[in-house]
């Protein structure tokens, strides 16, 4: 496929994932706002793809190199990180037998 | 592994981000959900390094196990109040590593001017400003967080004009990187330009409104991952990235309806409204009524009906637990105790209900604020802990009142108020909240945490 080609197929998913992204969430309750903006925090994470393939460019300066590296350790601290802190916030809303009737 | 392969492997990731989202959506699925968005991320981790293109050596491993030791440590040792500031952490790293792949995809491809597709230099254009901002943005957010700078805007004159014109400088930049003028130093100065701009930009918001900026930072940088892949030829970052980015932007513009704030005013309230506001604010004049925890004990045990109304107060003296101590005592009594969750209380949307969460308060006992609102007139005692904003009366009543129009919980119609508050001279004071000078209200002052402990000895001594 030409560069344009794929762009324009670049373009048409782009335009999908906008959609997508609105009409996924949309109907997320209040008490899950935090987690929420965690969890894509995570998601977003995915850039350390992007910074793997920065980062095994062969051949590649030994500047680009480097910042590659660079890029690895922030996208890899986003990822654990932001998937770490949105469980340990999930943890917290297993499901609990309700109230126990209490003598008065 | 050649790029068709791997693309048909990497939707299944894009399929794990969707389901993750969706889970997210529900408290009974939302942790499953979390687990679905890791795995995903596993998976395109996996398929990048399987590529045949990619050259592994030590940058990736290394660098990667040096990250993930940082967030997995970060994020295991943080406590439930400084999460904000942990989320604000992750998300500018996030934005800072799309930057530089920016930066180094640049360094790469352009030995000699003219070489790049104009698609891919407005991608590394955009990704890097886009990121950069991200990055400084959400490092003075946590810095405003965590109090190591101050929380108040910072503001001086002429600030929108400097802000323009960095920001007209940077645009420029960009243009001129796009149009041809590959040269190294100009892609430099556009990411530090990108970072100033970003310091810049969050310095006049004020701590209150950090959420939505964090919410706001977050969906750029998803917006520049999604540019990345772009620049890239990736469909899984353009999809994930732009995923982030389109939830984020809603997320964003709900936090903000939530405050009843435009997102332009609370980016740039503070650069004329909320400045004018807050100097001529009415002050309240009236008695502060201050009583001592016996009496609220007393008061406690003999209602009905009490309505916990948490806020950061609560947060910050880690009170939560003993706030549910305080319920079970209660409930003991035959007294009814719910809690009304106001949707911004805290400093994130939520957060109120994590932090009792974390306390095992039952998720029944939690209202929302449309459905506590009308049952404050038959409740006995609302028991305001460290908020002030979110049960201010002069959101609904003053027209001048820089809050006017936020939605509010009526705490001022229940029978009686009592406000758990640190400090305020009292007698005849000056202040912003003509809740805290209502005939019916009665301030306990003290760290939240030792009065409710105190109000727990109480209730358990009657």
């Amino acid at each position: 496929m030409s560069h344009y080609a794929t762009l324009v197929v670049e373009l048409t998913i782009l335009v999908l994932a906008v959609f997508l992204g609105i009409e996924v969430i949309s109907k997320v309750p209040t008490l899950l706002h935090t987690p929420l903006m965690s969890g894509t925090n995570a998601i977003h994470g995915i850039v350390i793809v992007g910074a793997m393939l920065v980062a095994g460019i062969a051949g590649a300066d030994t500047l680009t190199g480097w910042i590659g590296f660079v890029a690895m350790i922030l996208a890899a601290a986003n990822v654990v990180g932001g998937f770490v802190v949105t469980d340990r916030m999930l943890e917290m809303f297993k499901k609990r037998e309700p109230p126990k009737e209490r003598d008065g | 592994m050649g790029s068709t392969t791997s693309n048909l492997l990497y939707l299944i990731t894009i399929i794990c981000f969707i389901l993750a989202l969706r889970f997210l959506s529900s408290p009974t699925t939302a942790r499953r959900g979390n687990w679905i968005g890791a795995a995903g991320m596993v998976v395109a981790i996996a398929v990048t390094l399987a590529h045949h293109g990619l050259h592994i050596g030590w940058r990736i491993p290394v660098g990667g196990a040096i990250g993930a030791v940082f967030g997995a440590v970060g994020a295991r040792r943080v406590r439930m109040t400084a999460m904000p500031q942990m989320v604000a952490i992750f998300n500018g790293v996030g934005g800072g590593a799309a930057a530089l792949v920016s930066l180094a995809e640049f360094h790469n491809l352009t030995p000699a001017p003219g070489h790049l597709h104009g698609d891919v230099s407005i991608a590394i254009v955009a990704a890097a400003l886009i990121g950069s901002v991200s990055f400084a943005g959400s490092m003075v957010a946590f810095a405003k967080l965590q109090e190591l700078i101050r929380g108040r805007p910072i503001t001086y004159p002429g600030q929108q004009y400097v802000n323009l014109a960095l920001f007209a400088a940077i645009l420029a930049a960009g243009i001129a990187l796009v149009a041809g003028a590959e040269q190294q130093w100009l892609m430099v100065a556009l990411i530090l330009g990108s970072l100033l701009f970003g310091v810049l930009f969050v310095l006049p918001i004020g701590g209150a409104d950090m959420p939505v900026v964090i919410s706001l930072l977050n969906a750029f940088t998803g917006l520049a991952t999604s540019a990345t892949g772009f620049e890239l030829q990736s469909n899984v970052l353009i999809v994930s990235g732009m995923l982030v980015g389109a939830s984020g932007t809603l997320l964003t513009i709900l936090m903000g309806r939530a405050m009843n704030r435009s997102i332009g005013n609370v980016l740039f309230g503070a650069f004329g409204t909320v400045q004018a506001g807050a100097g001529t604010g009415t002050a309240y004049e009236g008695t502060v009524r201050s009583v001592s925890a016996e009496d609220v004990s007393i008061m406690l045990s003999y209602a009905h009906k009490v309505v916990v109304v948490p806020g950061y107060g609560m947060a910050v003296a880690q009170a939560q637990h003993a706030v549910r101590e305080l319920a079970d005592e209660l409930e003991k009594k035959g007294v009814e105790v719910e809690y009304a969750i106001h949707p911004v209380a805290g400093r994130m949307p939520g957060h109120m209900n994590v932090l009792l969460a974390e306390a095992n308060v039952p998720y029944p006992a939690l209202k929302e604020m449309d459905e506590i609102n009308p049952e404050f007139p038959q409740t006995d005692v609302a028991l305001v802990i460290g908020a002030n904003d979110v049960v201010n009366p002069a959101a609904r009543n003053e027209p001048g009142s820089p809050i006017y129009g936020m939605p509010i919980l009526n705490v001022d119609q229940a029978h009686q108020v009592v406000v758990m508050k640190r400090s305020m001279a009292t007698g005849f004071a000056g202040i912003d909240n003509p809740l805290f000078v209502d005939p019916k209200t009665a301030m306990l002052f003290g760290d939240a945490k030792e009065s409710v402990l105190k109000l727990v000895t109480g209730v358990k001594g009657l």
